[in-house]
């Protein structure tokens, strides 16, 4: 379960401020957040992964308040209980499709590359259908193949909780309802709580939850 | 490993890149080394032989042309001198003369026309078949046999001098008795045949049909129509060779002298102080002396030319691995994102430049050792240049 309570965040130098009084996500939840630009939808998540602190405000995740932890412990926990899901899918060209899925092994804090973690890599990949496109490199994969490929890798370490910013923004109409199947599908699996940004409204009804940033954001002084 | 996995996945997907950075990077530490191991190599070279070549006596003009052709086959070409020099030496009783003829080559191999003096001056021996003992032999250099794939029985050609030169410098076919043990000399590279050999490559000396035509009676002698000049020193024709001229007009391109004592050798000296005569004496390690030195002092200047073009090079590699990273940026935040710390994408960027720079050092270590295992020859090379 995510709680967000009396949160304040502004970037340094003014301009943009988030305020989110209360926002509550029980566990294998599925929300989507609308709304236009520059509302803070991106920053949210953010916040949410520990990426940037907040100002005031706290944010828990099963209970364990993420603004109050180090550095360290901050990317250890992103590492092991959130997943990512970008709209570019932000795969790296020299790795093949199964050593993207393994890299957060490969980099994130207290992980290793194991037989476990190669079995359920493999698993993933035939789950969304790549199972045997392990050996290829993102160039050698389609848009919707690459955007499976970048699934797998945020569910590889059974995070707790799911982040898409724009997961189906750069995917044709067939592969935006196939990959976020595969996403709802796959997050409900593993009991994973799904929180994506979308602009695509024709998805919105899928979700359990919609929050649109449009009414939700608090203008500053009147949270 | 995990971080060397990635370095190498990474290096390995853009091995072009990797590649010209590891070459550039190895040719920036070989350089300085190679270098410096070819010049030490080229000073002890120089100066041993020089050391081991007490006098030497040729044609007045450069002491470093008549020294570099005479100790090591160079091509300079010395304005050569005349046998009645090498009788001079002889009869003074003060040192033995060995004179050298260093004008013709074979297969890019000098062929050096001396006497028998000469390997044991130098302390050649016949590693293979056996020394030279009649007109037309020649045994090979070490190194050359092997460049050539030759041994005894088999022949070589000395190179013509111009094709339109009628009146001697015919191509000799000669034919190799033996091969010498390496030395890591100069000799290496040399075809050494007797002076009297090179005299017929010279045109000086040669063979050919009688010139009584078979059918010729007592009362009426007949020249042939045509005389056949032979170009193969064979046992049936050897006796037809003979020399034209007086010998101590034959040419010498320079003659080693070996004095018997030092007080000898001084007189020697003094006898090619007169700068009218058109003879002089040097002693080669004072000509390689100065040559040292000279070398040396460009050596410097090439020091600081390879700091700075170094420098420049390091630089580029630099500029190139920092737009590397700049390029790669979009990378790192994925990798911030994903939970990996700034220590991490740090260890990733400095995996891959070790792995460059080692692969970089090895391949240096490999010039290096490749130019040291084969300094000898290579230096014995640079100096028959």
């Amino acid at each position: 379960m995510i709680e967000i309570r009396d949160l304040d965040f502004a970037y340094p130098g003014g301009g943009f401020r988030l305020t989110v009084p209360e926002l509550v996500l029980e566990s294998g939840e599925r929300t989507a957040i609308v709304g236009p630009s520059g509302t803070g939808k991106t920053t949210l998540l953010n916040l949410i992964a520990g990426l940037v602190t907040p100002d005031r405000g706290t944010i828990r995740l099963d209970g364990e308040d993420i603004a109050g932890l180090g550095d360290g412990a901050r990317r250890a926990f992103r590492a092991r209980r959130i997943g990512f899901v970008f709209q570019d899918f932000a795969l790296l060209d020299y790795l093949t499709a199964r050593d993207n899925i393994l890299y957060p092994f490969r980099i994130g804090a207290g992980l290793n590359v194991d037989a476990s973690a190669r079995d359920r890599a493999d698993a993933l990949a035939r789950a969304c259908g790549i199972g045997d496109k392990l050996a290829r490199h993102p160039a050698q994969l389609s848009q919707g193949e690459q955007q499976r490929v970048a699934l797998c890798r945020a569910l590889v370490t059974e995070p707790q909780l799911v982040l898409a910013d724009e997961a189906t923004g750069n995917l044709d109409p067939s592969n935006k309802t196939a990959i976020l199947d595969l996403m709802f599908d796959r997050a409900a699996d593993q009991g994973a709580t799904l929180l994506a940004v979308t602009h695509d409204h024709d998805l919105l009804p899928r979700f359990d939850r919609v929050i649109d940033f449009a009414t939700f954001r608090q203008p500053e002084g009147t949270a | 490993m995990s971080i060397l996995y990635l370095a190498f996945a990474y290096l390995r997907f853009h091995w072009i890149r990797s590649l010209v950075l590891v070459l550039v990077a190895a040719l920036i530490l070989a350089v300085p080394m190679v270098s410096h191991t070819l010049l030490r190599g080229s000073q002890e070279a120089l100066t041993n032989r020089a050391e081991a070549t007490p006098l030497l006596l040729g044609r007045r003009g450069s002491q470093i042309d008549m020294v570099m052709n005479a100790l090591y086959f160079a091509d300079e070409r010395a304005t050569p001198i005349t046998m009645a020099a090498t009788e001079e030496i002889w009869d003074s009783g003060l040192a033995i003369p060995v004179p050298l003829h260093t004008a013709f080559e074979t297969n890019g191999a000098r062929i050096v026309g001396t006497t028998l003096d000469y390997f044991d001056y130098r302390a050649l021996e016949v590693a293979d078949g056996r020394q030279i003992a009649v007109l037309g032999e020649a045994v090979l250099g070490a190194a050359v046999a092997q460049r050539l794939g030759l041994g005894p029985g088999d022949t070589v050609v000395s190179a013509p001098q111009n094709l339109f030169d009628l009146d001697g410098v015919y191509p000799l076919e000669l034919k190799i008795t033996g091969i010498l043990a390496p030395t890591g000399t100069p000799d290496d590279e040399a075809v050494f045949t007797d002076i009297k050999t090179a005299w017929v490559i010279a045109g000086i000396g040669h063979g050919h049909d009688d010139v009584v035509s078979v059918d010729a009676s007592d009362e009426n002698v007949a020249a042939a129509a045509s005389l056949l000049q032979f170009n193969r020193i064979t046992p049936d024709n050897i006796d037809s060779f003979h020399f034209h001229g007086d010998p101590d007009d034959y040419p010498v391109s320079s003659i080693v002298v070996s004095p018997y004592d030092d007080r000898s050798a001084t007189i020697l000296r003094g006898r090619y102080l007169d700068p009218e005569n058109p003879l002089q004496m040097v002693v080669p390690s004072e000509v390689i002396g100065d040559l040292v030195a000279r070398i040396f002092r460009i050596k410097t200047l090439l020091d600081a030319v390879t700091v700075i073009v170094g420098a420049a090079a390091l630089a580029a590699v630099a500029l190139a691995v920092f737009l590397s990273y700049r390029l790669r940026a979009p990378e790192m935040r994925t990798a911030f994102k994903i939970g990996a710390g700034r220590g991490t994408i740090l260890r990733l960027l400095g995996a891959e430049t070790a792995l460059i720079l080692s692969a970089s050092a090895v391949l240096a270590a490999l010039c290096v050792i490749l130019v040291q295992s084969r300094g000898d020859r290579l230096v014995a090379y640079l100096l028959s240049l």
